[in-house]
């Protein structure tokens, strides 16, 4: 969850932490060293190794598995996940971000209410919710049988198992992590900023485009990461709404682990996933900072 | 030039501005002095469009503004926590207006460098707000403002958040740029030094309406109404009652310690019985009993020395409190320590009779 501390808000002080310091960060570095920086350890080695018949890796360094990915199929296949990821992500923007600025510019006490309905669906399993979208919108499901009930149609439309219920599934998964740190910038805008502006003869387009835009851009650039990030890798919705019939990137991966006893080339597949994302994250990153260092034309 | 004609403002079931006239004239620096809480926050907004009043109507240069956005009004105000773009540096703050108004890039820049060398801020063009002091940040604040060239700037709390050095300089500053630029200036504060300091003319506030208008001068040497001579520098604040028949000159009888006669204007017609208002430099003080009328024999409380003057507390035999305040050395001719007995001398012009609103009526 680095992406919460983008440049334009993070102040280094230029000082590394003391004893006591490393003291305090010592479980969480533990913790990183044998969960993430040993997995990704073990995945990069299995990325360079074989396997032989019943599907055991061999150690034999190998870079066939690199090259197997550049085959049209996972290109494809990697193409799809980012366009997905991008149209829910772009979505997530366009329903999340009027909601955050709602939200962000109301009384406190609606504030605080509405800030708890957005946190509500963390109270129930990620999966159970995910169950309970497909019942929605199944052929015999809610939504068909309210549309024919009011007699919108008259069979039931197929969302189900198709790309449509994925991307629905997938804003309805990361909509709060866009719109969280949305939220967290437009809280801090000062209002009379606007003001400001209106004042000086912007009108609302302009007042937007100039003044709420800019000020949350680190906002928006966060909840971008938030929400492609995972969206791109995420398997599980693929799976139970896409009905496997669209594989994206994280089925081809979980395939290759589970199902198709290649752990080598799921290996190398997610260290090349992994470093994409590095080269998308640090874009973002690199492009905030010259936003808000630069100053302009 | 700017004219409210009977506005009022209401927040929920709190009346912010009750319904009040108003007429700056063009070229004026009009001041909204109050406490907080006195609408004259409302009245500004009223003014640069950010509210909309319940009733009544907002004049500009003859036009009927009132439905009109803040950004189709001709008026530009600084606001009192500046406001700067933090994502913009010096130049593109100052330029902002003239971009909203799309003034060709060539007139623009000679305008923004032309203000921005007027406030003084030459060399910072291409800093961000954040690392400017605050009085820069000020001069950013106003240079933003005057660059479109308004006919009409408004001013809420501008220097509140300088400090007292600052705040003084840029009084000066402040009110030598109006004078050069013409433009209107309307200003709020709470500050009654700085209204007195800047001003033209000052609008004290109360309550959601106007107690008195008037120069810096009327203001302070005849306070319309008790609560502007509480509210606009110190006061000593006794009660008066009139003695004589009601036919020739008034002569009232002060805090029980004294009988005074007063020129006829100085008393309200008809009035029995006031609360008179007697600004603290204006009393005198003396060791031994002077030969005017007026004198009250008083014991010195309490000597503060503040630099250029001194503040003197004392009481009455009868235990009224006044208070006067003397240059610093004017007390070194007699022995007044804390504690010796004096004489303290209250001139009949030196009085004025604000009068309450019960009194007066509505506000003129």
């Amino acid at each position: 969850m680095q992406a919460w501390a983008l440049p334009s808000e993070s102040v280094s002080t230029g000082r590394r932490p003391g004893a006591g310091g490393w003291l305090l960060l010592a479980p969480m570095i533990g913790w990183l060293t044998i969960f993430v920086a040993a997995p990704m350890g073990f995945l990069l080695v299995y990325s360079f190794c074989g396997r032989d018949d019943l599907g055991r890796v061999v150690y034999s360094f190998t870079g066939e598995n690199y090259a197997r990915i550049l085959d049209p199929i996972y290109l494809r296949i990697l193409g799809r996940s980012a366009a997905y990821a991008a149209l829910s992500t772009l979505l997530c923007l366009v329903i999340g971000f009027p909601a955050a600025w709602f939200i962000a510019r109301s009384p406190e006490r609606r504030k605080e209410r509405l800030l708890v309905l957005l946190m509500i669906p963390f109270w129930t399993s990620f999966l159970i919710r995910t169950y309970a979208w497909i019942a929605i919108l199944k052929s015999e499901g809610l939504l068909n049988g309210l549309l024919e009930w009011a007699h919108v149609i008259t069979a039931p439309l197929d969302i189900l198992y198709t790309p449509v219920a994925v991307v629905i599934g997938l804003v309805y998964a990361y909509l709060p992590f866009m719109m969280l740190p949305i939220y967290g910038s437009a809280e801090k805008l000062d209002p009379s900023l606007i003001e400001a502006a209106h004042d000086l003869g912007a009108g609302p387009t302009r007042v937007f485009l100039e003044v709420i835009l800019p000020l949350t851009r680190p906002g928006i650039g966060a909840g971008v990461l938030l929400v492609f990030v995972p969206a791109l890798g995420m398997f599980a919705i693929t799976d139970l709404m896409g009905g496997a019939r669209v594989p994206m990137i994280g089925n081809v991966i979980q395939n290759q682990f589970v199902k198709a006893r290649n752990a080598p080339f799921g290996a190398a597949l997610g260290v090349v996933f992994t470093l994409l994302f590095v080269v998308v994250y640090t874009w973002v990153l690199r492009r905030g900072a010259r936003k808000s260092a630069g100053g302009g034309p | 030039m700017v004219e409210l004609r009977g506005v009022s403002k209401s927040f929920g079931s709190i009346a912010a501005v009750t319904p009040t006239d108003l007429a700056v004239r063009a070229g004026e620096f009009m001041t909204l002095l109050g406490p907080s809480g006195c609408g004259k926050t409302t009245l500004l907004r009223l003014i640069s469009g950010f509210e909309q009043p319940d009733e009544g109507s907002v004049h500009l240069d003859g036009r009927d503004v009132t439905r009109l956005p803040p950004n189709r009004r001709d008026v530009n105000q600084v606001f009192q926590s500046y406001a700067l773009f933090p994502h913009m540096n010096v130049r593109e703050n100052v330029g902002f207006g003239l971009r909203m108004q799309r003034t060709a890039h060539s007139e623009a820049a000679a305008r923004v460098k032309e203000v921005i060398e007027l406030m003084g801020l030459g060399g910072c063009e291409d800093r961000r707000p954040e690392r400017l002091s605050g009085g820069q940040r000020q001069r950013v604040a106003l240079a933003r403002a005057i660059v479109t060239r308004p006919s009409v700037l408004l001013l809420d709390e501008p220097l509140s958040a300088l400090d007292a050095k600052l705040r003084e300089q840029m009084q000066a500053e402040l009110k030598g740029l109006q004078r050069r630029l013409g433009i209107t200036f309307i200003l709020v504060t709470h500050d009654q030094g700085e209204a007195l300091a800047m001003s033209d003319r000052i609008a004290v506030l109360n309550l959601g309406r106007i107690e008195q208008i008037g120069s810096p001068a009327e203001i302070y040497g005849s306070p319309a109404t008790d609560f502007v001579a509480g509210f606009v520098g110190e006061s000593n604040r006794l009660v008066a009652e009139r003695i004589d028949d009601g036919t020739g000159l008034p002569r009232v009888r002060v805090a029980d310690l004294v009988e005074i006669e007063l020129a006829a204007h100085q008393w309200p017609f008809g009035l029995s019985q006031a609360v008179i208002s007697v600004r603290p430099e204006r009393l005198r003080l003396a060791k031994e009993r002077p030969a005017e009328a007026g004198a009250i024999e008083i014991r010195i409380r309490e000597r503060t020395f503040h630099g250029a003057f001194e503040r003197v507390r004392m009481e009455s035999g009868s235990g009224v409190v006044l208070l006067a305040t003397v240059p610093s050395g004017a007390l070194e001719g007699f022995e007044c320590a804390v504690g010796t007995l004096a004489w303290c001398v209250l001139r009949p012009e030196s009085i004025t009779v604000p009068v309450s609103y019960a009194a007066a009526g509505p506000a003129p």
